[in-house]
C-alpha cells in the first residue's frame, strides 16, 4: 500500500519552532531538505503566550541569529512590542523580550520557508520511520508515501499522544485542538525509546473590546527602538501596550471552593508539569498566603481582538474559568474566546541523545524541541537549529557541531538535557549557566558568528561586517588602555556630571572601571579618531568595566575545557571498571558521556569516580602501547 | 584537574618526632615561598636540597613553625611534578597548622590517593600499580564519606547548613529578580543584600575564631569510661590526664553531669567522657537505663570498661559488657595491688576479642600498656575514621577562610556599585565553598529553592 516518493538529504518532521529552524538550517547548509507538517496553516504556531525572549531565552534568540537562524529576524518583522528587561542590573542578565503578532509571525515564517532554496514544505502526517538495522533511512506518511533521507529530524512538540484536559473533560488532541499524533509515539517505543509523559498548560483568551482597561496598569514597550537580530536595520516604532491587573480575594475563594473540580486533584492528570509554569489553582494552593497574583493582558496581534491572559493558566472546567475571569479587576464583563486547558504528551528521555542531538538508539535520527522534554519556543528553536546543522552535516559526512557550556545558552541547554536528563519540562534560566557573565545577549555575535560562518550558515557580506566590528572593538579597547587622562579642570567638569572626579592622571580604561563612568563620558574626554557605533561602544564599556569578573570566568572555562578535552573511548565498558561505584556505572552506561568533562556533570557520578575513570582510561592507553 | 597544586600530610597521624607536609604541582615552590623564611627564597635553591628556616603566617606575620624544607623539581620526583616537603615538629597541632597554612596560600587538599594517581598519570608507575591506585581511591573515599556523614550530624555541619540555607535564600531572591524581572517579588536592594551577607560573614568569622582556638580541631575520639562505683574510673581519668598533656581543660557545653577532658595519648586525640550519672549512683544497672548515659555510650568511639580486681564479677558488670556489645572496648582490670578476687578467665571470656589490661592506677602501673593499646586500636584502623576528621578539619578551616574571602569580595563589589548579578558570582561561590565542607554542592537545589520560595509562572 505504501509507495516510493522522493528522496532527500534531510527530512524534518514538524514545523513548529524547532522544526522551522531545523529545516532552514539544513537547507541553508546545502542539504536537500523536506519538511513535513500535519497542517501547513500551523507553521511556527504559538499555542501559548504570544511572546518571544526574556531572560536566558532572549539570549538564545540572539544565538540563533548569530548562527544564521531565523527566529530573531522573524520576530523583528512581526512584533507588536519590544522591551529590554533587567536594565537596572548587569549586562550579563539583560534580555530582550518581544510581544508577537501571533498570526503575522506564522505567515512571515511560512513565507521564508517557502522561499528558501533546497527546501520543500509539505503537509502530511508521518506515522513511521523507516529503520533498518538501527539506522534510519526515511519516513512513511499516513497516506503511504515513503521518503528516503540520509538524516531524519523529529520535532513533534506536544503532539505525541497529546491529550487535552479541562475539568472532568479529557480528549485526545494536539495543542489548540489540532490533530494529535498517536501512532508515531507507539512506533518510537517499539524502536526502543524510553518515553515520559509531561504536562503543560495555557490560560484562556478573551476579547479586547470587553476589557475595562481603566482598572489596569499600562505596560508600554521601550521607546528606544530595539531588535533581536544583529542584522536588523529597520525597527517597528508603532507598538501596542500590555496591561497589568491582579487576582484578588474573590478569585482565590472561588478557586479554593472548587478545587475538587480540578483534574489535578482528581488524579486525572498523570503527566509531570513544570514547577515554573503552575496553573492558577496550583499557585493558590501552594502559596495560599499570597493575597494576589499578577495577571498580564497581552494582545495576540494587530489584526485581532484576542487577548492572552498571562498568569491564569488553568485546567479547571470551562464554566468555572468564565467565573474566575470575571473576578479579576478590568475583566468583570469579559468575553472569553477560548478556554484554557492542560495538555499531556509523550516526550523521549533526552539522555538517549548524543550532544549532536542524534539518538543513540537509532542512527541518523535526530530529535529536537518539546519532544526532548523542554518547554518554550526559544528552547525548541535553539535545539532545532543545532539538529538541523548536525543532520545536514551527518548527511554530508561531516563531524557534528557541539556548542559547549561556555559558548552558548544553547550549549548549556543541550548539555543539561543529554547529560542530566530532566524530570519536568525543562526551561532555561540564567542560573543554569555557570558562565552567565560570558553568555551575554550583547555578545552572542562575538561568540558564535565565527562558527556560523565556518559551517556555511553566515554569508560573506555579513561575516565581513562582523569582522570589522570585532576589529573596531579591539582597537578602541587598546586605545583606551593607553590614553592617559589628566586631572585638568575641563576633565573634572565633565566628570562632575557623572558624579565623580579625577585627582591623579589615570588611563582612560581605568576610569571606565568606575561604576558611574560610562563610555559616553570617556568619549567626551578622549574622542576616538573614527565614528564608534553604539554596539561597539557597548562592547568596549562592558569588556573593560567587568574585566576582572570576565577573566575569572575565563579561567573557570579553561578548567572545564581541559576536562572536556579528555575524551572517553566509545567502546568503554563501565561494568568492567573495578572500583567505580554502582550508581556511577549505571549512570555512565546510560549517558555514555563523550568526555571526562561531560562525565563529571552526570548526576550521581562523584569526583572519586572521575579519578578512577581517568586512571582507567590512562591504563587502557598503556595497555595498547604494551601490545 | 591535574594542574592544581595539592598538599597533604604524608606522615602517619600520631606523635612522631617530625611530620611532613608534602606539596605537588607547578606552584608548589611558589606557595611554599609565600610562607617560608630562610637564608634564601626556595625558588633560588637547587633541586633536591633541604633548607632550614621558619614558616611565617602571612596574615599575622607571626612565626608559625620551625621547619626543614626539601625542594625537588620535576620530573625527577615521585609525581614527576615539582614537590616541596615541609618537615615540621611532630604532633597533630604542628602538622595541622602547617597544612592549614599551605592550603590558605593556594594549595588544594589532595584527594585520597591523589599523589599516587598523579604519579601514575604522569607515567611514573606501571600498570600493575594502577589497580592499587583505584583501590586506594575507592577505599579512602568510602571512609571519608563515613566521616562526612558523622560530621553531617555534628555541630559544625549544622552551623554550615544553616549558613548555606541563608545564602541560598538570598541567592534565590536575587535570581528571581533576574529571571522574573516583572514578577512582584520585593527587589533585592543593595542594603538588604549587604545586611544579609554581613550576617553570614559574621557567623563565618565566629566559627573561624572557634576553629582557631582548636575547638573544632579537638573533636577527638569520644571515649567513655564506664564501671561500677569505686573501681577507679576517676583515677583512670586523672592518670590519663596527668600523664599526658591536656589539650584543654575548659570546655564549653560541658553539662553538669558529664565531665569531659581532652588529652593526647601518643598522638591519639581523646575526648574523655566520664558520665557522672554512672559514677555516682548506687544502682548501676538502673542508671545505665537512663537515656542520657545510654546516648553517651552509643555515641562513643571507644569504651574504657573498668573492673575491680579486688571484687567478684557482679551482675552489674555483666550488664555493662552487654551494653557495650559491638563497640570498640578496652577492658581495664584495676587495683592489682590488692588481693585477687576477680575471675580473670571469665573476664577474658566476656571481653571476647577486646584487649584486657591490668593496672594498678594507685601505683601507676599498667598505664603504659593501656596507652599502647589505645594507640594500636587507633592506628591499626579500628577507629581510624577520626584521623580523617582531623585532616578534614584543616580543610574546613581552609574552606572557611576562602568563603570568608569570597564573601568579602561580594561585599566590596556591592560597595563599589557593581550590579547584583556580578555580586552574585561571589555569593554563589561562597555557597559552593561552604557546601564542600559538608560534601554538598548540587546546583539543582538553587532551582528547587527558586520555585519553592516564589510563586512563578504564566
Amino acid at each position: 500500500m505504501g509507495y516510493k516518493a522522493d528522496s532527500y538529504d534531510v527530512i524534518v518532521v514538524g514545523a513548529g519552532h524547532a522544526g522551522v529552524e531545523a529545516g532552514l538550517a539544513s537547507a541553508r547548509m546545502g542539504a536537500k531538505t523536506l519538511m513535513l507538517t500535519l497542517n501547513l496553516d500551523s507553521v511556527a504556531f504559538m499555542p501559548c503566550n504570544p511572546s518571544v525572549g526574556g531572560p536566558a531565552k532572549g539570549i538564545v534568540v540572539r544565538e540563533i541569529d548569530a548562527l544564521g537562524g531565523e527566529m530573531a529576524r522573524n520576530i523583528d518583522k512581526t512584533h507588536i512590542q519590544m522591551r529590554m528587561l533587567n536594565t537596572g542590573k548587569g549586562p550579563a542578565v539583560r534580555a530582550l523580550r518581544a510581544q508577537a503578532d501571533k498570526v503575522f509571525y506564522q505567515s512571515e515564517m511560512k513565507k521564508t520557508l517557502e522561499e528558501q532554496d533546497n527546501l520543500t514544505l509539505l503537509q502530511g502526517m508521518v506515522e513511521k520511520l523507516v529503520v533498518e538495522d538501527g539506522v534510519c533511512t526515511g519516513v512513511e506518511t499516513k497516506t503511504g508515501a515513503q521518503y528516503e533521507a540520509k538524516s531524519v529530524i523529529l520535532t513533534t512538540g506536544t503532539f505525541l499522544r497529546g491529550r487535552i484536559i479541562l475539568g472532568d473533560l479529557s480528549y485526545e488532541s494536539g495543542p489548540n485542538n489540532m490533530q494529535p499524533s498517536v501512532n508515531l509515539s507507539y512506533h518510537l517505543q517499539e524502536l526502543g525509546f524510553d518515553m515520559v509523559r509531561f504536562k503543560t498548560g495555557t490560560p484562556p483568551r478573551v476579547n479586547n473590546k470587553s476589557i475595562d482597561y481603566s482598572k489596569t496598569e499600562i505596560q508600554p514597550g521601550d521607546e528606544k527602538p530595539r531588535a533581536f537580530s544583529y542584522e536588523t536595520t529597520e525597527f517597528i516604532t508603532d507598538q501596542l501596550p500590555c496591561w497589568l491587573t491582579y487576582t484578588g480575594e474573590e478569585t482565590h475563594k472561588l478557586i479554593n471552593d472548587n478545587l475538587h473540580r480540578s483534574p489535578m486533584y482528581s488524579g486525572m492528570i498523570e503527566g509531570t508539569g513544570p514547577r515554573y509554569c503552575p496553573s492558577i489553582e496550583d499557585k493558590i494552593v501552594r502559596f495560599n498566603d499570597k493575597p494576589r497574583h499578577q495577571i498580564f493582558l497581552e494582545p495576540e496581534g494587530r489584526n485581532t481582538k484576542e487577548v492572552y491572559v498571562q498568569g491564569l493558566s488553568t485546567s479547571l472546567p470551562e464554566d468555572l474559568q468564565r467565573k474566575i475571569l470575571k473576578t479579576v479587576p478590568g475583566l468583570e464583563n469579559v468575553e472569553m474566546m477560548r478556554a484554557g486547558y492542560a495538555i499531556e504528551y509523550d516526550a523521549i528521555v533526552p539522555t538517549q541523545l548524543w550532544p549532536s542531538l542524534e539518538t543513540k538508539t537509532v542512527k541518523n535520527l535526530f530529535t529536537a524541541g518539546q519532544l526532548n522534554g523542554t518547554s518554550g519556543y526559544e528552547e525548541a528553536a535553539g535545539q532545532g537549529i543545532m539538529a538541523g546543522i548536525n543532520a545536514a552535516r551527518n548527511a554530508q559526512d561531516r563531524e557534528p557541531v557541539i556548542l559547549d557550556r561556555s559558548q552558548a545558552y544553547i550549549g548549556v541547554l543541550i548539555d543539561d538535557l543529554v547529560t542530566k536528563g530532566t524530570n519536568e519540562p525543562y526551561r532555561l534560566l540564567t542560573s543554569r549557566a555557570e558562565y552567565r557573565l560570558l553568555l551575554r545577549h550583547d555578545n552572542a555575535d562575538l561568540r558564535l558568528t565565527e562558527i556560523g560562518h565556518e559551517i556555511g550558515m553566515i554569508k560573506e557580506d555579513r561575516y565581513s561586517r562582523f569582522t570589522a566590528k570585532k576589529q573596531l572593538i579591539e582597537k578602541e579597547i587598546k586605545r583606551l588602555e593607553s590614553v592617559v587622562i589628566k586631572p585638568t579642570e575641563e576633565v573634572n567638569e565633565v566628570l562632575s556630571n557623572y558624579g565623580t572626579d579625577l585627582k591623579e592622571a589615570a588611563h582612560a580604561a581605568n576610569l571606565i572601571k568606575r561604576p558611574e563612568v560610562s563610555y559616553e563620558a570617556i568619549k567626551q574626554l578622549t574622542p576616538a579618531d573614527e565614528e564608534i557605533p553604539e554596539d561597539v561602544a557597548e562592547q568596549v564599556e562592558i569588556q573593560i568595566k567587568y574585566k576582572g569578573y570576565i577573566t575569572k570566568s575565563l579561567q573557570q572555562v579553561e578548567r572545564m575545557k581541559k576536562m572536556d578535552e579528555k575524551k572517553i573511548p566509545e567502546d568503554i565498558d563501565y561494568a568492567a571498571i573495578n572500583g567505580l561505584a554502582n550508581e556511577a556505572k549505571q549512570k555512565l552506561h546510560e549517558v555514555r558521556p563523550l568526555s571526562i568533562g561531560q562525565a563529571s556533570r552526570v548526576s550521581g557520578v562523584n569526583p572519586a569516580d572521575i579519578s578512577i575513570l581517568l586512571v582507567y582510561i590512562e591504563q587502557g592507553k598503556i595497555a595498547k602501547i604494551a601490545k | 584537574m591535574e594542574y592544581e597544586t595539592i598538599a597533604a600530610i604524608s606522615t602517619p597521624m600520631g606523635e612522631g618526632a617530625i611530620a611532613i607536609v608534602r606539596l605537588s604541582g607547578s606552584e608548589a615552590v611558589e606557595i611554599a615561598d609565600k610562607l617560608y623564611k630562610g637564608s634564601k627564597p626556595l625558588e633560588n635553591v637547587d633541586s633536591h636540597t633541604i633548607h632550614y628556616g621558619h614558616l611565617i603566617d602571612p596574615d599575622t606575620n607571626e612565626l608559625a613553625e620551625e621547619v626543614m624544607v626539601s625542594v625537588m623539581r620535576g620530573p625527577r620526583t615521585f609525581t614527576r611534578e615539582d614537590i616541596v616537603e615541609i618537615n615540621c615538629h611532630g604532633g597533630l597541632v604542628s602538622v595541622n597548622r602547617v597544612l592549614e597554612l599551605v592550603l590558605r596560600s593556594g594549595a588544594r587538599l589532595a584527594e585520597p590517593g591523589e599523589f599516587t594517581k598523579r604519579a601514575f598519570l604522569n607515567g611514573r608507575i606501571d600498570l600493575s600499580q594502577a589497580e592499587g591506585v583505584i583501590d586506594l581511591i575507592r577505599a579512602k573515599t568510602d571512609r571519608a564519606m563515613n566521616v562526612a556523614l558523622n560530621q553531617m550530624e555534628g555541630r559544625l555541619s549544622s552551623l554550615i547548613s544553616t549558613l548555606r540555607r541563608q545564602l541560598l535564600e538570598t541567592v534565590a531572591h536575587v535570581e528571581v529578580n533576574i529571571d522574573y524581572p516583572e514578577y512582584d517579588a520585593e527587589e533585592m536592594t543593595q542594603e538588604l543584600l549587604t545586611n544579609q551577607l554581613k550576617e553570614v560573614e559574621e557567623e563565618i568569622r565566629r566559627i573561624l575564631v572557634t576553629a582557631r582556638q582548636g575547638k573544632i580541631l579537638r573533636e577527638g575520639l569520644s571515649t567513655v569510661i564506664v564501671g561500677r562505683p569505686n573501681v577507679g574510673k576517676s583515677s583512670l581519668l586523672n592518670s590519663l590526664v596527668h600523664e599526658n598533656k591536656a589539650i584543654v581543660t575548659d570546655v564549653p557545653g560541658t553539662t553538669r553531669d558529664v565531665i569531659e577532658e581532652y588529652v593526647n595519648v601518643r598522638g591519639v586525640p581523646l575526648r574523655l567522657v566520664d558520665t557522672a550519672g554512672i559514677r555516682e549512683t548506687e544502682d548501676l544497672v538502673e542508671r545505665i537505663g537512663v537515656e542520657r548515659s545510654r546516648e553517651r555510650l552509643k555515641q562513643a568511639d571507644l569504651i574504657l570498661l573498668v573492673l575491680n580486681y579486688n571484687d567478684e564479677l557482679t551482675h552489674e558488670d555483666e550488664q555493662l559488657f552487654k551494653a557495650v556489645e559491638g563497640m570498640d572496648v578496652i577492658v581495664i582490670v584495676n587495683k592489682t595491688d590488692l588481693e585477687e578476687k576477680l575471675d580473670i578467665e571469665k573476664v577474658k571470656q566476656l571481653a571476647n576479642e577486646h584487649p584486657v589490661i591490668t593496672t594498678s592506677l594507685k601505683n601507676e602501673q599498667g598505664v603504659d600498656e593501656l596507652e599502647q593499646s589505645i594507640s594500636e586500636l587507633f592506628f591499626e584502623g579500628a577507629v581510624e575514621s577520626q584521623d580523617l576528621t582531623y585532616v578534614s578539619n584543616s580543610r574546613h578551616i581552609a574552606l572557611l577562610e576562602q568563603s570568608r574571602k569570597t564573601l568579602a569580595d561580594a561585599l566590596s563589589a556591592i560597595e563599589a556599585g557593581m550590579p547584583v548579578d556580578m555580586v552574585q558570582i561571589d555569593i554563589t561561590r561562597t555557597w559552593e565553598l561552604l557546601g564542600e565542607i559538608i560534601g554538598d554542592t548540587v546546583s539543582e537545589s538553587l532551582i528547587d529553592q527558586l520555585f519553592s520560595q516564589f510563586c512563578l509562572g504564566k
